[in-house]
């Protein structure tokens, strides 16, 4: 078993309201990321998969508030630490995070080089300009960027070509940790696999050591990480492989978002669609019982009665339900 | 075969100019189509190919450079606003965007009502309007006594987006034109949306041009497919032929790059360039 | 609607400028019923008064008199005719006059004018002296007359049978009346102007015309802008090309100028007070025209206006009921600034002597023109012109302060 690179344990996050209403967006998570490999996370929007995101970082501004938990990053515990000391020896360094309209972080007046420079020498005050010049040309044509890119200006460049400039420039101090918040879906499909060969080869040249991916695109997600945990209402209801995940889904909720895939591959228009009816419910006061209740087709009255643990089975499969996993799976070949 | 289709849309020779002299920019390049009644139709291409100006002017609020277009075997007159409010009884459109799409200072009864009005029962009596409403409202999968006297801005993108499709179902128009109805919604609202628009199609017999840049959806949904790049209708054909044995060079690389799960999506071909 | 108008009044900046702005209003509409007077009634001859509570001497003579003995009484009465700024000034005069400097002490009272009266003839021309302050000298004398007798004044009236004067009374240094006692007392807080007219009531009702030629000016100015910024957004083409054209022309020329011309033009006799608000109303559309017009055109691409379009509603009703809403704060706030400009473009045409032609009714520019006339500010006179920069000051910090309120609630970038 390789290092672990992001350990996660009972973490919960609350946004508080103008009206100092509570909403619990990230409800007792707890993950694990070993080095070299990538974890995705999927849910509908308002799942909280982007607060986990946020959370993750331990940089918290109102309206974000940490509650309880821990994270720990290659065995350092960054959730007690000053906001400010995260952000001086954490973020870009150990965590770097790209949100998903990450090309319009560029400064429209600023050259994409001098933007390397200020994330550079916020770090290192000492680095010249021609030693980031030279990193940053480098680095660049590894990931097949043209080194004229540093000159221009962020207008000069076409949307995809900004989301991966801004994807090496955020991963140009060789962060632990990258998390992905939808990188690619304000773009292109062409751009978007751009974007998506950009984070292999992160991976695969070791300027990360490890990937959260977050996105409710779960074909991508299929293929971008290794293991794939499910959000619904702020938990997380399964985790598993990306291969076991989406073709034996446990969780009725990862059974209904897998049954909404639509993939351009020959017996697909034959494929019966179906979609989970009714909404998430409001995190302002959730359920007391399994949140994914309401919406469930095999919903038992224990279900709403007392919170769902996670059942850890097999290797590091776990799923939020009160059924067996024989049972479920039983009932989706006979339910369709 | 040719002869049972009945053909509802046409287009000649269709294009769209903005700008003048130096910064002319050709949005839409000398497009040509047929589309048939009932049929759904799926117009795929990248962002700046030019399908929503496309959509526009089928949907005349743009006017076309050049070229005509024939609406039930007659050339399109909408010249005087009474003519236009005629065509566009027949043809109604979704946008991309849920959440600009409503006046935000209208309730949804308003919305609702509007379209009633439009379809000639602004004198019904009002319990008969409620019926309409909740008609349409149960079509789409919304309660309405959950909706009356609250505004758009209050529901979730996707059941924004169902309340468009409400407003179609009392419109009832012979086309229906979707410019990317799924693409602010995520994955499971999405085929909710699908569903929906499948069901138009089977219970009234719209004609549903369908816009999009997923080619995925396209392939899943509609009958046939037109494939545009840089304002120019580079393939069409049934979404079988064109998705499974695609001509073009473009189609090939526009259905590659969309990420599978049963087949290998091939990441070593990626170019940067 | 509701939930707007609640969360407006949240804003603390909204708020404050809004009492401030309601309590003006209250003043000006509720002084007029407190105080009947005439506000532009000349009742002071000679112009300046100072601000005071001003009793009628001849009523005070013939009112009850009581008698109080009280120590201070005549150095008071001294010290308020011999101040030491003349004390100082007699000294001078007489060192000039050739008295050694070491033989005067100007605390001295009665020394001094002893020396005063022993030397002091208005004949005598002290080298180096102008006239004005000849002049100054003889006054002073006057008034030092009898300062130090302790004798009483004598009243007396001529006896029209006779002719002969006759002692009919004598008031002694002791005797006081008693003020509510006295028939006529005028009070004026901030004295008389130039005209010799109340400058409080004067100001109250310069207000008010001036916030009325601020409504009046802001109103047209939004109307103009309004109609004309929907129009050219909204229609496009040709219509925006012929709008915009004549946009930019007023944007080029500084409409102060404009303004200044068509004042000029308009001719002394038809200037009243409306007519230069409407002058100024039409001379100042420009930018709410520009900004309308941006917003209605980002507006116009929204889909909920082509649905509106899809749905067979007219261009009217799309413009009333798609646009307008969005807009409507927005130009709320462009009234609110337009009004405020609307008066310190008043005050400052006035000043030029190009406000208002008449003396019929005040402005706050007006009384700001009449007291620069007058030196005002040369004379130190500082009740003539300092309450009306307080009040222009007040008005257009109220209106600004609900600008900024408005502006962060309607824009959430700005919310704190």
């Amino acid at each position: 078993m390789s290092k672990v690179m992001l350990e996660v344990k009972e973490l919960t996050t609350k946004y508080v309201t103008r009206f100092h209403e509570d909403i619990y967006a990230v409800d007792h998570v707890s993950l694990k990321n070993e080095e070299g490999k990538s974890l995705g996370i999927a849910g509908e929007s308002g799942c909280g998969k982007s607060t986990l995101a946020l959370s993750l970082m331990g940089y918290y501004f109102a309206p974000l508030h940490y509650t309880s938990g821990e994270i720990i990053i290659d065995g350092r515990n960054i959730s007690k630490m000053d906001p400010d000391d995260i952000r001086r020896t954490i973020l870009g360094t150990e965590i770097a995070y790209i949100p998903q309209a990450a090309m319009n972080a560029l400064n429209p007046t600023q050259k994409v080089i001098n933007f390397i420079e200020d994330v550079i020498q916020a770090h290192n005050p000492k680095a010249t300009k021609t030693e980031i010049y030279e990193l940053a040309r480098e680095r660049f044509e590894i990931l097949g960027l043209p080194a004229e890119v540093l000159q221009k200006y962020p207008v000069e460049l076409s949307g995809g070509m900004k989301q991966r400039t801004v994807i090496a420039t955020s991963v140009i101090l060789c962060p632990k940790i990258l998390i992905a918040d939808e990188p690619s879906s304000a773009l292109d499909v062409t751009s978007q696999k751009m974007v998506i060969k950009m984070l292999r080869d992160l991976m695969d040249n070791g300027f990360i050591k490890s990937m959260i991916f977050i996105t409710h695109e779960l074909p991508l997600l299929y293929n971008v990480t290794d293991d794939i945990m499910v959000m619904y209402a702020g938990q997380i209801v399964e985790k598993g492989t990306a291969e076991e995940v989406v073709f034996d889904p446990l969780h009725p909720y990862s059974k209904g978002l897998m049954n909404s895939i639509i993939v351009p591959e020959s017996g697909a228009r034959h494929v019966k669609l179906s979609a989970i009816p009714g909404v998430p419910p409001n995190l302002k006061n959730p359920p007391q019982g399994c949140h994914f209740a309401d919406r469930c087709k095999y919903v038992q009255p224990e279900c709403k009665a007392h919170p769902i643990d996670l059942q850890e089975i097999a290797g590091e499969r776990a799923y939020r339900c009160i059924f067996s996993q024989d049972y479920l799976r039983k009932a989706y070949k006979n339910g369709g | 075969m040719a002869d049972e289709k009945k053909l509802c849309l046409c287009g000649s020779g269709l294009t769209k100019i903005y700008g003048l002299g130096r910064q002319k920019c050709i949005a839409v390049d000398h497009v040509d189509f047929e589309i048939s009644e009932c049929e759904f139709v799926s117009i795929v291409g990248e962002s700046g190919s030019g399908k929503t100006t496309l959509a526009k002017m089928l949907l005349g609020l743009t006017k076309p450079t050049e070229g005509e277009i024939y609406f039930q075997g007659k050339k399109r007159d909408i010249s005087t606003l009474r003519k236009k409010k005629e065509y566009w009884k027949s043809i109604q459109a979704i946008f991309q965007d849920p959440y600009s799409s409503y006046n935000t200072f209208n309730k949804i009864d308003t919305v609702l009502l509007d379209c009633i009005s439009m379809r000639g029962g602004r004198k019904l009596p009002h319990a008969k309007k409620i019926d309409l409403m909740e008609e349409a409202c149960s079509f789409v999968n919304l309660k309405f006594e959950e909706l009356t006297n609250k505004y758009p801005f209050e529901l979730s993108g996707g059941q924004m987006q169902r309340l468009m499709i409400a407003r179609i179902f009392i419109l009832k128009p012979q086309i229906l034109m979707a410019d990317e109805p799924t693409s602010m919604i995520d994955a499971c609202s999405r085929a909710t949306i699908l569903d929906m628009l499948m069901k138009l199609r089977k219970d009234i017999g719209m004609t549903i041009i369908f816009i999009t840049h997923d080619i995925g959806l396209a392939y899943y949904i509609s009958d046939c497919v037109y494939i545009m790049e840089h304002g120019k209708i580079i393939e069409s054909g049934s979404a079988e032929e064109v998705i499974l044995h695609p001509k073009e060079e473009y189609t090939r690389r526009l259905i590659n790059d969309v990420p599978k799960i049963h087949e290998e999506w091939d990441l070593s071909s990626v170019s940067y360039a | 609607m509701k939930n707007t108008i609640q969360q407006v009044f949240h804003s603390r900046k909204f708020v404050t400028g809004f009492s401030i702005f309601m309590a003006l209003l209250l003043i000006v509409f509720f002084y007029p019923f407190l105080i009947k007077d005439d506000p532009l009634a000349i009742i002071g001859q000679g112009n300046f008064f100072p601000p005071g509570i001003y009793v009628n001497v001849y009523d005070s003579l013939h009112s009850t008199t009581y008698i109080l003995n009280l120590d201070d009484a005549a150095v008071k009465r001294i010290g308020n005719t011999l101040g030491d700024q003349e004390r100082q000034d007699i000294k001078d005069w007489l060192v000039a006059y050739g008295i050694p400097e070491d033989q005067i002490d100007i605390d001295n009272t009665k020394q001094l004018l002893t020396q005063w009266e022993e030397n002091y003839d208005p004949n005598i021309s002290v080298t180096d002296m102008t006239f004005a302050r000849q002049r100054y000298y003889e006054r002073i004398d006057t008034s030092l007359k009898g300062l130090l007798s302790t004798e009483g004044m004598i009243i007396a009236k001529t006896n029209p049978q006779t002719g002969v004067l006759e002692q009919t009374d004598t008031i002694e240094q002791s005797e006081y009346a008693d003020i509510s006692e006295v028939a006529n007392i005028k009070v004026l807080p901030l004295g008389t102007d130039n005209f010799g007219r109340d400058v409080l009531t004067e100001l109250v009702k310069a207000t008010g015309v001036s916030l009325q030629i601020g409504f009046i000016a802001g109103t047209i100015a939004t109307l103009i802008g309004l109609f004309l910024g929907l129009l050219s957004g909204y229609v496009g083409g040709l219509m925006d090309d012929i709008i915009m054209f004549f946009t930019n022309l007023f944007t080029v020329i500084p409409s102060f100028v404009l303004l200044i011309l068509i004042s000029f033009s308009i001719g002394q006799d038809n200037r009243g007070a409306s007519t230069i608000a409407v002058v100024i109303g039409f001379t100042s559309w420009v930018w709410t025209a520009r900004a309308v017009r941006s917003q209605v055109i980002s507006l116009r691409n929204r889909d909920h206006v082509n649905l509106s379009k899809l749905s067979g509603h007219s261009t009217f009703h799309i413009i009333i009921n798609d646009i307008l809403p969005y807009i409507a704060s927005y130009v709320i706030m462009a009234l609110i600034l337009q009004i405020s400009s609307a008066i310190l473009a008043e005050a400052s045409l006035s000043i030029l002597g190009l406000g208002p032609r008449t003396t019929e009714i005040p402005t706050l520019g007006l009384m700001m023109n009449w007291a620069m006339i007058y030196q005002a500010q040369i004379l130190g006179k500082w009740w003539a012109y300092f309450p009306v920069i307080v009040m222009i000051a007040l008005i257009t910090f109220s209106l600004n302060l609900m600008n900024t309120g408005l502006d962060q609630v309607f824009n959430p970038a700005l919310r704190d």
